[in-house]
Order: C-alpha cells, then sequence, then structure tokens
C-alpha cells in the first residue's frame, strides 16, 4: 500500500487541518505503513452477529439546560449572546 | 519529587457522605468537572472550564470523596505512554525515567506515588489497564454501559468506558461500585442482569478455589521474555490457591489491533469535528478568512501530531470508496473478537494475559515510530472490541519495571475478575 502527498493533502483538507511540509512528507510515509498493516482485515471471515441492542426511550419533558451564559463562557468570541465565528463562503 | 502526574492541581470538596469518606480522588483530565479546567492534555482546551460535572464526579463527590486534581494523560486519549500531552510527559514513579503508559498515565502515577487515594481514568483500548500495569497499580475497565461516560469528552465512544485505578483490587472495586451504575444522561448505560453478582468489594475475598482460567496462546506469544516468566509465575500462585489453568484459542485477535484502530479512528474523527475554534477551544485568528480556512487552521495550532494522524486516518477510513474496505471490514474483526470471549466463556470463568506484552518504555523511546506504537496495545483492545471487563493487577517486576496480569471476564462479570485479582494483590 502506497500513499502519496497528494492524498494526504487531500483526506487533511476533508478533516479541515492544515498541515505543513514536514507533516505531510512525514504522514505519507507513515500511512502507507499503517494503511499496510490494516490489510489484515481483508482476511477476516463474515460472522454472523446479533447486535444486543434495544431501544431507551423517555418521556419528551423540557428540563433545565445550560443557560446562555453558560454555553457562551468558553467561546473565544461572542456579540449579543450569539458565538461569533468567521465567514461562511 | 514531583512525576508531573497533575495537569491542574485544585480540589473539590466532597459534598455528601459516604463509602468514599475521606478519600482522596484525582480525576483524568478529559473527564469534565463544573468550573475547573478540563483539557484533555490538548493544546486546544487548554483554556476550557465546563460548565457542569461528569455523572462520575458527581457520584464520587456525593460519596464523600475529595477531588484533588485533573491527572496528565495523551492528548484525547490518544497513546501508550502519557507522551502525546502538550502539558509534557509524566515519569512512572514506579520505575525512573520511564513511562507511566497511557493514556491515564497521570492517574496511575498519582496512584502509585501516593498523591492521591484512588484515581479514575478511561479506558478506549487499555488506556486504564496499560498504566495501571507500568505504575504497579490496579486498574478496571468495566463492562461498555455500567459507568457513565456523560462528561467524558469522546474519543471513541463505542469502545470507551470510566475505570477506577487504586493500590489494591479492594480500593478499585469500592471506587467501581460508587460509580457504577444506570444514568438518563447516559443511554447506553445498563443495568447489570438480575442475579448477576454486584458487591464489588464484597467479591474481593481472594477466594479462587475452583476457578477455571482460559490462557489464550496467542496473547502469549509476543510477550517479552521477562514479562512471560512474571506472568508464569502469577498462574502458577493462582493454580497453588485453587484455581485451574487451561488453554483458550482466541484466532481473531490476530486482527483485533487493526479493527480497533481503524474504528477508534473513525470515530475519532467524527467525534473531533467539534474542536472548531468557535463555540470553545483555541480560534483560527484568520482575520476575514473564511469558516473553513480559519477551522483548519484552528485544528492545524491546536492538535497534536498523534491527534492529527488518527483524525487523518480515520478520515480516509471513512471516504469515498474506502467506507467498505476499512471501518465495514473492521466491524467484521470487532464481531468475530465477540464471539471468540463468548465460546471461551462456555469452558472458562476468567481469561488471563499479560496486560501489556512488554515493561514500561523509557521515555521519549517510541515517539518516532507510531505502527511500532499500536502493536504494544495487542492485548487490551480485544476487551474493548468485545464490551467486556478487565482488571489488571501487578504481577512482579522485571529489571525495566513492573508487570500487569490481565483477567477478562464475561459482560457484567465484574466481582469474577475482582475476585481472581484480589488472589494477587
Amino acid at each position: 500500500m502506497t500513499v502519496d502527498d497528494e492524498e494526504v493533502r487531500h483526506v487533511a483538507s476533508l478533516a479541515r487541518i492544515d498541515l505543513d511540509e514536514a507533516e505531510i512528507e512525514r504522514f505519507t510515509e507513515q500511512f502507507g505503513d499503517i494503511l499496510e498493516y490494516f490489510e489484515a482485515l481483508d482476511d477476516v471471515p463474515e460472522v454472523e452477529s446479533e447486535a444486543d441492542l434495544t431501544n431507551v426511550m423517555r418521556p419528551d419533558e423540557v428540563e433545565d439546560g445550560l443557560s446562555q451564559e453558560e454555553a457562551l463562557r468558553n467561546a473565544p468570541e461572542t456579540e449579543d449572546g450569539y458565538f461569533k465565528g468567521p465567514n461562511v463562503s | 519529587m514531583s512525576h508531573n502526574a497533575f495537569i491542574t492541581e485544585e480540589t473539590i470538596e466532597g459534598d455528601g457522605s459516604g463509602p468514599l469518606d475521606g478519600r482522596t480522588v484525582a480525576i483524568k483530565d478529559n473527564i469534565s468537572t463544573a468550573g475547573v479546567r478540563t483539557t484533555c492534555g490538548s493544546e486546544t482546551l487548554a483554556d476550557y472550564v465546563p460548565p457542569y460535572d461528569a455523572t462520575v464526579v458527581e457520584r464520587l463527590t456525593d460519596a464523600g470523596a475529595t477531588i484533588v486534581g485533573k491527572t496528565n494523560m495523551d492528548e484525547f486519549g490518544m497513546g501508550t505512554t502519557t507522551e502525546t500531552s502538550a502539558f509534557g510527559p509524566t515519569e512512572n514513579p514506579a520505575a525512573e525515567g520511564r513511562v507511566p503508559g497511557g493514556s491515564s498515565g497521570g492517574s496511575a502515577a498519582a496512584v502509585a506515588a501516593g498523591e492521591a487515594d484512588l484515581a479514575l481514568g478511561s479506558d478506549t483500548g487499555g488506556s486504564v489497564r496499560c498504566p495501571a500495569a507500568f505504575c504497579g497499580v490496579v486498574g478496571i475497565k468495566p463492562t461498555y454501559g455500567l459507568v457513565s461516560r456523560y462528561g467524558l469528552v469522546a474519543y471513541a465512544n463505542s469502545l470507551e468506558q470510566i475505570g477506577p485505578l487504586a493500590p489494591t483490587v479492594e480500593d478499585a472495586a469500592e471506587l467501581l461500585e460508587v460509580i457504577a451504575g444506570p444514568d438518563p444522561n447516559d443511554a447506553t448505560t445498563r443495568a447489570p442482569p438480575d442475579g448477576i453478582e454486584t458487591d464489588y468489594p464484597g467479591a474481593a475475598d481472594g477466594d479462587v478455589e475452583g476457578l477455571t482460567i482460559g490462557v489464550p496462546t496467542e496473547l502469549l506469544d509476543g510477550a517479552e521474555e521477562g514479562v512471560r516468566a512474571v506472568f508464569d509465575e502469577s498462574l502458577e500462585e493462582l493454580e497453588a490457591a485453587g484455581a485451574t489453568v487451561e488453554e483458550v484459542s482466541l484466532p481473531s485477535v490476530e486482527t483485533a489491533v487493526q479493527a480497533y484502530y481503524v474504528i477508534a479512528m473513525s470515530e475519532a474523527s467524527s467525534n473531533l469535528a467539534r474542536f472548531d475554534g468557535v463555540r470553545y477551544g483555541a480560534s483560527g485568528d484568520e482575520q476575514g478568512g473564511n469558516w473553513n480556512d480559519s477551522f483548519a487552521a484552528a485544528r492545524e495550532a491546536g492538535f497534536g501530531e498523534e491527534v492529527k494522524r488518527r483524525v487523518l486516518l480515520g478520515t480516509y477510513a471513512l471516504s469515498a470508496g474506502y467506507h467498505d474496505k476499512y471501518y465495514k471490514q473492521a466491524q467484521d474483526a470487532r464481531a468475530w473478537v465477540k464471539q471468540d470471549f463468548e465460546e471461551a466463556f462456555e469452558s472458562v470463568d476468567v481469561v488471563a494475559s499479560p496486560t501489556m506484552p512488554v515493561p514500561p518504555f523509557e521515555i521519549g523511546e517510541s515517539l518516532d515510530d507510531p505502527l511500532q506504537m499500536y502493536l504494544a496495545d495487542a492485548n487490551t483492545v480485544p476487551v474493548n472490541l468485545a464490551n467486556l471487563p478487565a482488571i489488571s493487577v501487578p504481577a512482579g517486576e522485571t529489571d525495566a519495571g513492573p508487570v500487569g496480569i490481565q483477567f477478562v471476564g464475561p459482560a457484567f462479570g465484574e466481582a469474577t475478575i475482582i475476585r481472581a485479582g484480589s488472589a494477587l494483590a
């Protein structure tokens, strides 16, 4: 399994993480090794699995939540009681 | 002597009275504490102060415990050494110059150094059991759903549980009893089935007469010689106390590390999308830039290298054209591990192995080769894939430091693994 630097750049853009050139170089080499190791999953047999799951329900009742002030407290920037983010283009 | 076990040392007094009266507890820094910063070992959350307590924190203070601080950890739980923390490495109090294991390394070190009576960690692929083994203390990874994850900052939700660390099995069992039980704020919590033993401290009676211990050869093959010798001595001790040891086979564990990393990285890539530098976390500081540029700049600056590596690989594994190849096959491998353990528990009461195939690494030894580091998790990740409970108990030492023995039980079989472990510590 080989990975080229273009693939690393593409996946970094999907994940919204900027990388510097040194990181791209290291990740390109490491991802090749790690993805090759993952190839062993091709040999896993099919297993009949019955999920041991049940739905968890509760009445839909209004409860106290965080106040607006509490919810905004950790935001780097706020304006008029809202989170302030960069432009959405 | 400071081992850098804590990121934040701040006292939260207990407001109730109960089984933990007078006991001090250290809390891993990915478990939310109202009004006390919770960094997850990450630069991006260096100033984050949660507005609410995790359920486990409320249960501790209700039970009379005093919280003494927030412990160091691999960033977002992603590591096996506590060296990926943005707040510097923690030194192993039981092995000078070596790592305490991870990712709950600060919690294990705090207990080993006597800086707290007890501690909480979280275990996604071994993050309670590995540091317990490396620091010579006891650690329990509960059955998935026994302990509430409300207020635990998510890394890989389908795998992780909060668990206790303590000097003895009985102490760990007491802490588990306080934090266990359903929580309306975590819909994945469940009550143990009716009739199953849930008096965990009472199960720490050391009585292994008639207990059948299965040992999977697959989990011994990779163990270092010194670790293997200590493990064998512990088995002999258990046999002398009346237990029976027999071989079992778990062929599925050969692909457990691969399955674990594909699933954990995929879940991480989704969970960590919330760190956008707008609602919390360091901002991207891109004046006039657009959302995506600002988001990407915030994450470049705020995340360390191991976190970037896992988020990127998880994004890759879930991306168009690769989902079936990686994620779907990893789910098949997970179902296979579950089935293997179920078959093993038809003939044995617990499954035993060395917790870690190696003794503690030297500080700095392992940072350069991520794949080599992932392989060290071979004996711990199958338990998370199968949603089972496991305990790591001190078994002895090699020249390089402490060795732990791991007992795995059937779902909600905490009492059985506590009993087995209490015969040793």
